[in-house]
Order: structure tokens, then sequence, then C-alpha cells
């Protein structure tokens, strides 16, 4: 008869967390920044079909990084829940914290079952208030707690240096288009200590604008938008440059995410099931919603 | 909507317990929706009255909804349970879009309503109905659209224009005979508002435009830029206009012979 290893629950719990650790660093990072009007989430992603960044509810968005397939998961759980929450009581009392401490609860258990490998994500919840105090941002790592962030937040690959480069230089009531400059700034820095060019095909840019007229607050900047924002902050630096589409053209040579793109393609297979299989994954965190 | 079913179906109009009583329940009824279409986009407008028997229950009840960014939806019957069910649809949509990241074909949603009035039929058989127009604009054709209903579920397309409610018959009667293709917006809905004018005129459960009260009817606009619904000075500038011809023709505008 043979007696299992023993393991020690410190050990047990700090390999999970190392092996989730792993799985996000290969990731691109994602930053979320406070400006003037709202919250702007700004990631780095040259796929224009699986989105890193997603409307929740009226003023609730969700940032991720890690697996797609997992966070996938949790997105359309919170979908979900906000809806459900919504049509059960009112619009208004679909809030950020609600759904925050539902997500700390799913990827807790998730984390600390040992049947099931823990998620290799880490989340940030956002919504904009009224006010730019009233705005609340909560970041969820893999383990399952909630930290409430201010001013600015980047999770993924390289987030420790992107998060204190951000830190330095991010102050309130920035409009748009610096908290843009700021945001592309710190993700096209390298590890090594290296710049890349970030060109408006490799992001995914979003805002929670408080000054939208329509309930639903969220809104994604593309294309042409994207282009003239990005070329604003091109022009302060250099003299007038090209318009967006050379400048994009000419500096595409760089790196083009290859891990990025790798967690793509797992995540396409997902999705094709997305239909019953992500609501078979989802009733435990249903589950979780209801208490 | 699956989720829901499986999760709160008592939340689903269609899985509620039939009221055991029989005969007409007196609950307060909408009335009259009326939609024409004209080059890049359609008109949805709805009168204010709800009914409840003889008597008038509601004098400024809203009876046209987005349903969302590019589509709308105007209800007649009962109140309630089209409210909800507009609130659902809407959800729905809502919710559709969240989780794929595209919307539904206007077909989708048009169809996706049809279910819906369908699993009301129990309810529909005890004098409960709930009859919406459908309409919107069409990114894919890039024109307006209308789609009107039956008790059953039944959808048909209408192309031009199209009514429905208790007054359906008299403002459809009146549109028949202002309607033209080559409509502008304002045109549109100026022919809306003459629809509604005459269903008033004829129908009891239909509200006309309240001068002394300032309640006009609700007037929305889908084109490609969206959802529109037109502000009380628009409505209040066309209604005054329309009654003021009244005043001279009371029977509203008169359409050649031959």
């Amino acid at each position: 008869m043979s007696t299992p290893f023993y393991v020690s629950p410190q050990q047990a719990m700090a390999d999970r967390a190392e092996y989730a650790r792993k799985g996000i660093a290969r990731g691109r990072s994602v930053v979320v920044l406070q400006y003037t009007d709202g919250v702007l989430f700004v990631a780095e992603n040259p796929s224009r079909a699986l989105h890193k960044v997603s409307e929740i509810y009226d003023r609730i968005a969700f940032a991720a990084v890690g697996k797609y397939n997992e966070f996938e998961n949790l997105r359309i759980g919170g979908v979900r829940y906000a809806d459900l929450r919504g049509y059960t009581y009112d619009r208004e009392d679909v809030t950020a914290r609600g759904l925050a401490n539902v997500y700390a609860q799913t990827l807790g258990t998730i984390f600390s079952s040992a049947a099931e490998k823990p998620y290799e994500v880490e989340l940030i919840v956002a919504e904009v208030g009224n006010a730019p105090e009233d705005d609340q941002i909560y970041r969820l790592p893999h383990d399952g707690s909630i930290v409430d962030e201010h001013g600015s937040v980047a999770v993924g690959g390289n987030a420790d240096q992107i998060s204190s480069y951000l830190d330095q230089r991010h102050r309130d009531g920035m409009t748009l288009a610096e908290a843009l400059r700021l945001a592309v700034d710190s993700l096209s820095r390298d590890t090594n200590g290296g710049e890349r060019t970030l060109t408006a095909e490799h992001l995914e840019v979003a805002v929670l604008d408080r000054t939208r007229p329509q309930k639903r607050k969220f809104k994604r900047i593309l294309g042409r938008q994207l282009s003239r924002l990005l070329d604003g902050h091109a022009a302060g630096e250099q003299e007038k440059g090209q318009p967006g589409e050379g400048a994009g053209e000419s500096s595409g040579t760089g790196s083009t995410g290859g891990n990025g793109k790798g967690a793509g393609k797992g995540g396409a297979a997902g999705k094709n099931g997305s239909g019953a299989s992500a609501a078979d994954a989802d009733e435990p965190e249903s589950g979780a919603a209801d208490d | 909507m699956d989720f829901l079913g499986q999760h709160a179906p008592e939340l689903l109009p269609g899985n509620r317990p039939l009221p055991a009583v029989q005969g007409v329940i007196e609950a307060p009824h909408g009335t009259t929706i009326v939609a024409a279409s004209f080059p890049g986009g359609v008109v949805l407008a709805g009168d204010r009255r709800a009914t409840m028997g003889n008597v008038i229950a509601q004098r400024d009840i809203e009876k046209v909804f987005p349903a969302d960014e590019y589509s709308a939806v105007g209800i007649a019957g009962t109140a309630g349970l089209a409210v909800e069910m507009v609130k659902l649809f809407q959800l729905e949509l809502e919710h559709f879009e969240k989780v794929e990241g595209a919307q539904l074909s206007l077909e989708g949603k048009a169809n996706r309503l049809s279910t819906m009035i369908r699993s009301n039929l129990g309810m529909a058989m005890q004098g409960l109905a709930v009859v919406p127009l459908f309409a919107g604009y069409d990114l894919d054709r890039e024109k307006g659209r209308i789609f009107s209903y039956d008790v059953t579920g039944g959808r048909s397309e209408e192309h031009g224009f199209a009514a429905t409610g208790s007054g359906s018959v008299f403002a459809r009667s009146a549109l028949k005979k202002l309607f033209r293709e080559d409509f502008t917006e304002h045109q549109a809905a100026t022919a809306v508002v003459q629809a509604l004018y005459d269903a008033a005129d004829d129908d009891s459960a239909t509200g006309g435009p309240d001068m002394a009260r300032r309640i006009y009817p609700i007037v929305t606009v889908i084109t490609e830029e969206g959802f529109k619904k037109l502000t009380e000075a628009e409505v209040s500038e066309i209604a005054r206009a329309v009654h003021e011809r009244r005043l001279e023709q009371p029977d509203g505008p008169r359409a050649a012979l031959l």
C-alpha cells in the first residue's frame, strides 16, 4: 500500500499561484486609466474579433488578461449576472462592487479547489460614476482577492513595470488624448527597457464615457477616431506626421504579438461552442451570484 | 432567453400559471400604433391613451419604446403585459449583443418577438392579448422595415405603412390615402400624426393630441444614425400644424378622386 506524498498546504498554494502567475505573464498587458470624462481601457491586442475589453452593463466594463477561454467564461457569466440583476430589480442596482464580489468568489473557489486547475486570468472591473470621484476600479488577481484601485492600473505580462511607469505620470483630470498617449507609451516599453512602436492596428481601445447621452456608457474607439487621437499625440511630439494609415504600415514590422495571438486562437475554439459549453461552465458561478 | 428559463423561469411571461377566472379582466389597454417607412428610415408613433373598459385609465402612457439602437417596438393590448414583454425583449437584444459582440439581424429580432407573443397565447385567449408593431432600420439592406403581428405570434412584413390596435382600421385607411413612397422624414412624421388624429376621431380608445394638457403622440424615427425620439417641441409643432388645418377641414386632407 502506497502512501501519497505529503505536500504542505502552503507549498500547494504557492505552486498554484506560481502556475497562474506564469500563465498570466505570458500574455500582453492591459491598462486602465481614469481620465476627466470617464475610464479608458487600452489593450495590446492584434485581434479584432477576440476582445480583451468589453461591456458588462450600462456603466460597467471588464478587461482581462490571461487565457482567453477562461476569461471569456467569466465575462459571459458577468453579463448574465448583470442582466439578470437589472431585469429583476432595476438598472441602477447593478454595481461594479457586486460584480467584483461575484468574480472574487468564483476565482477564489476555483483557486482553492484541488480538483480544478487555477484560472490563469487577471481581471479588471470598472464602473464610471457621475463625477471622477465616483469612478470605481477593481483589480481581481487569479486567487480571488480584490484590490480597489485609483487612477491607473495595469495587468498582464509586464504589469509591475507598467504600473510604476503609470503611477509616476498619471494625474487627475487628464483629457482622453493625454490618457491614451500615456497608456500607449506605457504599453510600448519593453521588459528590457527598449521601446516598440504600437499603432492603431495593435491596440484595442474602449472608454466608459460619462458624457455619453445613452444609458450605455461603453464605447469602443475604432478606426479613424483612434488614428486621429493617436495622430494628435504623434503631432505633439514630432511634427505633423503622415496620416494614420501610413504611420500604421511603416511600423508594422515590430513584433506582432505572438503570445497574444496564441492565446486568442485557443479561445476561438472555445467560442465556437460557446452556447453550450459556456452555459455548463457557468453553473458554479451563477450559484455564487445567488448568495 | 435560455438562461432565464433555466435559472429563474418564473420571470418569463410564458411560464406563469394562468389565472382561473373566466371572462375578461379589466386591465388598462393600450391602443393605436402606426408606422410608415420613408427612403432612409422608418417612423413609429403611438397615441397616449390607456383605457379600462369605458374609463380612460391614463392620458399620458408611452407605448413606443426603443428595442435597441436600430429598432423600436410599439405596443397595443394589455399594458402591463406588453410593457413587460418589451422590457424582456430589450434585455434579450442587449444581452445577445454583449455576449456575441454583434447585433442580431433585424429578421432575428422580429422572429424573437414573434416567439414572445406566441408564449403569451394562453393569456391572449383569456382576453389579455399583446399585439406589438415592430419597426427598425436594416443595416444590411439599408432601409427601414416594418413587421406586424397577430396574437398567435404570426409575423408579416409590411411594406410602406402599418397600424395595430383598436384604432388601427381608421389609422391604416388614413395612411393608405396619405402615404407616398418619397416622403421625407418630416412628411412621414406628419403623416403618422394625421393617421393617429383620424384614429382618435373614430375610435374612443385612442387619444388625439391633447392641446390643453400638452400631451402629444410619441413619434420616433429610426434611420442609419439609430433610434431617435422626437422632442415634445418637435411633435407639438407637427400636432399643432395638423390641428390648425383640421379647424378648417375637420376630416383632414382630401385625396384626389382619380
